[in-house]
């Protein structure tokens, strides 16, 4: 589905003459590849290349070197852009910059409206995109009359009607309050369970990775690790020093297993932690 | 020496849309030095309840005592009250305006009347606090990387030398790391100035953690008021699902149903039969002591290191440099 080779990205720092002055690889060397149907979690602290990355999927930004590759078009040929954008959608972190229609149903019929799309499948489109993220009631509303969290599912809701294969969020949930993070995260996961969706999920709340299939951990422009979460977290030093933290139960149970309780240190949910804790004696 | 509400009630404006922000019969005092956190879901009243504090918002109803005086009398001094209650809003960098960082952080000092030089002495003394290097002073703020800029908009109501200090979510939007500075700069605030703090936060983690004392806000009405103990414990407070409790609350409650706790003993400490925790490091000395009731020792073969800080044992240095990293990069990220 989305196949990334040695990747790079360097930022240029300018001076007012227009030379060179500083130049830093945001994205350095990075390989991965994604399967259909895959829900990845993307982990790094600020600055670690994750954005960036990310950016690249749906052609936003282009290779300083290396290639990008979604469902076999490289993003670097300008005739793909369209098509790699249908298939890759994005949504981003600030609920108040993505949406630009004046009543919700517009909004997520841009998307579509743009691609040239007949009506009458545009509206077929909304329809089953809002209903995807639970926000049918709210068809014909303001969007500024919508919390942080409703607005981020009608921007998922946007990308949904485009039939996309892949959705990247970078950060859906990061300025809202635990109830619009639970909307968002569930509307995301039933996204990929029931219709199949690629997910890449750029977040700092660990609690919304450990279901993922994989988890990619970013830093200095790197992936720093590439695995399970169960195999992820248990490199609880690492992440600590890369600046990330962990799942409750993986952290409780770690600082359990540092006074000496016997413990696996493959626990990410509270119920594991909970059935080693009772089997101990 | 504190804050006093007496029975403050607020409207907005009898047609608005935010009729739901308003304010009902709330009195609380808060004292010098405490460190209180604020919570209470999405439209509760948090913001409005605040912004009295500092006199941004006067109460339609009730009365606002600040060390003794009203607030709310004709002669009262609101720009003192301003420069003694400093606040931080949500997202505080967007407040960000001059050209450079130190001009931004002495902005407010010489608003108060501070000459240019006396500001500079405080404005530095300010960003030296939340931990800006020199170097940083005379790029442009828009230069800096998203946990910089929050720690200069903090500097910059630091530099007024406040005695209580609001930050309404401070850590929105951060990662782990900008997220664990910024509250350890508060605690040091708290301790080393004895600055109260009021903490506005939807994280219970955090404010389980760091707060002496919460406040809970629901539609308007300030619906408890105690430690976190006291607060997670009351379970009714938490039955809708705007506001959660803290992950160790919410983890004892599942090992109590497993009967780990009731096995081994009666739980002294809440009186009751089950075990209770509000953050990582209680829930651990809480099953410790379970495991040691029933009998367990410290196995020989467990992995028993050394105990390393919240911060993962990085030294200072180490993050400076993976800080200043972050910025090239994200400016990197600004590109597009």
């Amino acid at each position: 589905m989305i196949k990334i080779k040695d990747l790079i990205f360097l930022y240029q720092k300018k001076n007012d003459e227009g030379q060179v002055v500083h130049e830093t690889k945001a994205v350095d060397g990075v390989s991965m590849e994604v399967h259909q149907g895959e829900f990845i979690a993307i982990l790094g602290h600020n600055g670690s290349g994750k954005s960036t990355l990310a950016k690249h999927i749906n052609g936003i930004l282009y290779p300083s070197d290396g290639d990008v590759f979604v469902k076999n078009m490289n993003t670097k040929e300008e005739a793909n852009i369209w098509s790699i954008r249908q298939s890759a959608g994005m949504v981003f972190q600030n609920p108040d910059n993505q949406i630009i229609g004046t009543i919700v149903e517009e909004d997520v019929a841009f998307g579509p409206e743009n691609l040239g799309i007949p009506t009458e499948e545009i509206w077929k489109r909304v329809d089953a995109a809002l209903k995807a993220v639970r926000m049918e009631a709210f068809r014909e509303k303001s969007p500024n009359r919508l919390s942080g969290g409703q607005k981020q599912r009608v921007a998922i809701a946007g990308v949904l009607a485009m039939e996309p294969d892949c959705i990247i969020l970078d950060e859906p949930t990061a300025m809202l309050d635990p109830k619009g993070r639970r909307g968002v995260i569930e509307a995301v996961k039933s996204l990929n369970k029931e219709k199949g969706i690629t997910i890449l999920l750029i977040t700092h709340y660990m609690d919304e990775v450990i279901d993922a299939d994989r988890i990619f951990v970013m830093d200095k422009g790197k992936v720093a690790m590439n695995d399970k979460p169960e195999e992820i977290f248990k490199r609880v030093d690492e992440l600590k020093a890369l600046g990330l933290e962990v799942p409750f139960a993986t952290e409780l149970a770690w600082q359990l297993r540092k006074e000496g309780v016997d413990l696996p240190d493959t626990i990410l949910r509270r119920e594991e932690l909970v059935k080693a804790l009772c089997q101990l004696n | 020496m504190s804050i006093k509400l007496e029975n403050v009630s607020y409207q907005y404006s009898q047609n608005s849309a935010a009729r739901q922000n308003t304010l009902k019969n709330i009195s609380l005092e808060i004292n010098k030095g405490e460190f209180v956190a604020l919570v209470g879901h999405t439209g509760s009243g948090k913001s409005t309840l605040v912004q009295h504090l500092n006199g941004l918002l006067t109460a339609t109803e009730g009365k606002y005592y600040f060390h003794g005086e009203d607030v709310y009398a004709e002669k009262y001094n609101k720009k003192m009250l301003r420069s003694k209650v400093g606040m931080t809003f949500q997202y505080p960098e967007h407040q960000l305006f001059e050209s450079t960082v130190l001009k931004d952080v002495c902005f407010g000092p010489m608003n108060m009347g501070l000459t240019e030089e006396e500001a500079i002495v405080e404005a530095k003394k300010a960003l030296d606090a939340v931990g800006i290097l020199e170097k940083h002073y005379y790029k442009s703020p828009f230069e800096l990387s998203g946990g910089q800029k929050r720690r200069v908009a903090i500097a910059g109501v630091l530099a007024m030398n406040p005695e209580y200090f609001i930050l309404d979510e401070p850590t929105a939007g951060l990662d782990p790391r900008g997220r664990r500075k910024i509250l350890n700069l508060i605690k040091k605030l708290h301790e080393e100035r004895n600055m109260s703090i009021l903490l506005v936060s939807h994280c219970m983690e955090d404010v389980a953690e760091y707060a002496d004392r919460i406040l809970v806000l629901k539609k308007g009405e300030l619906v408890g008021d105690g430690s976190p103990k006291e607060i997670f414990a009351n379970r009714v407070l938490f039955e809708d699902k705007g506001l959660l409790v803290p992950e160790a609350v919410s983890f004892m409650d599942e090992l109590n149903k497993s009967g780990f706790c009731t096995r081994r003993c009666v739980y002294e400490g809440t009186g009751d039969k089950n075990c209770f925790a509000t953050t990582v490091d209680e829930a651990k000395e809480v099953i410790l002591e379970m495991l040691k009731k029933g009998g367990w020792q410290p196995s020989e073969k467990g992995p028993k290191a050394e105990k390393t800080k919240k911060a993962g044992g990085r030294s200072e240095k180490e993050m400076r440099t993976g800080e200043e990293e972050a910025v090239i990069m994200e400016k990197g990220e600004n590109l597009s």
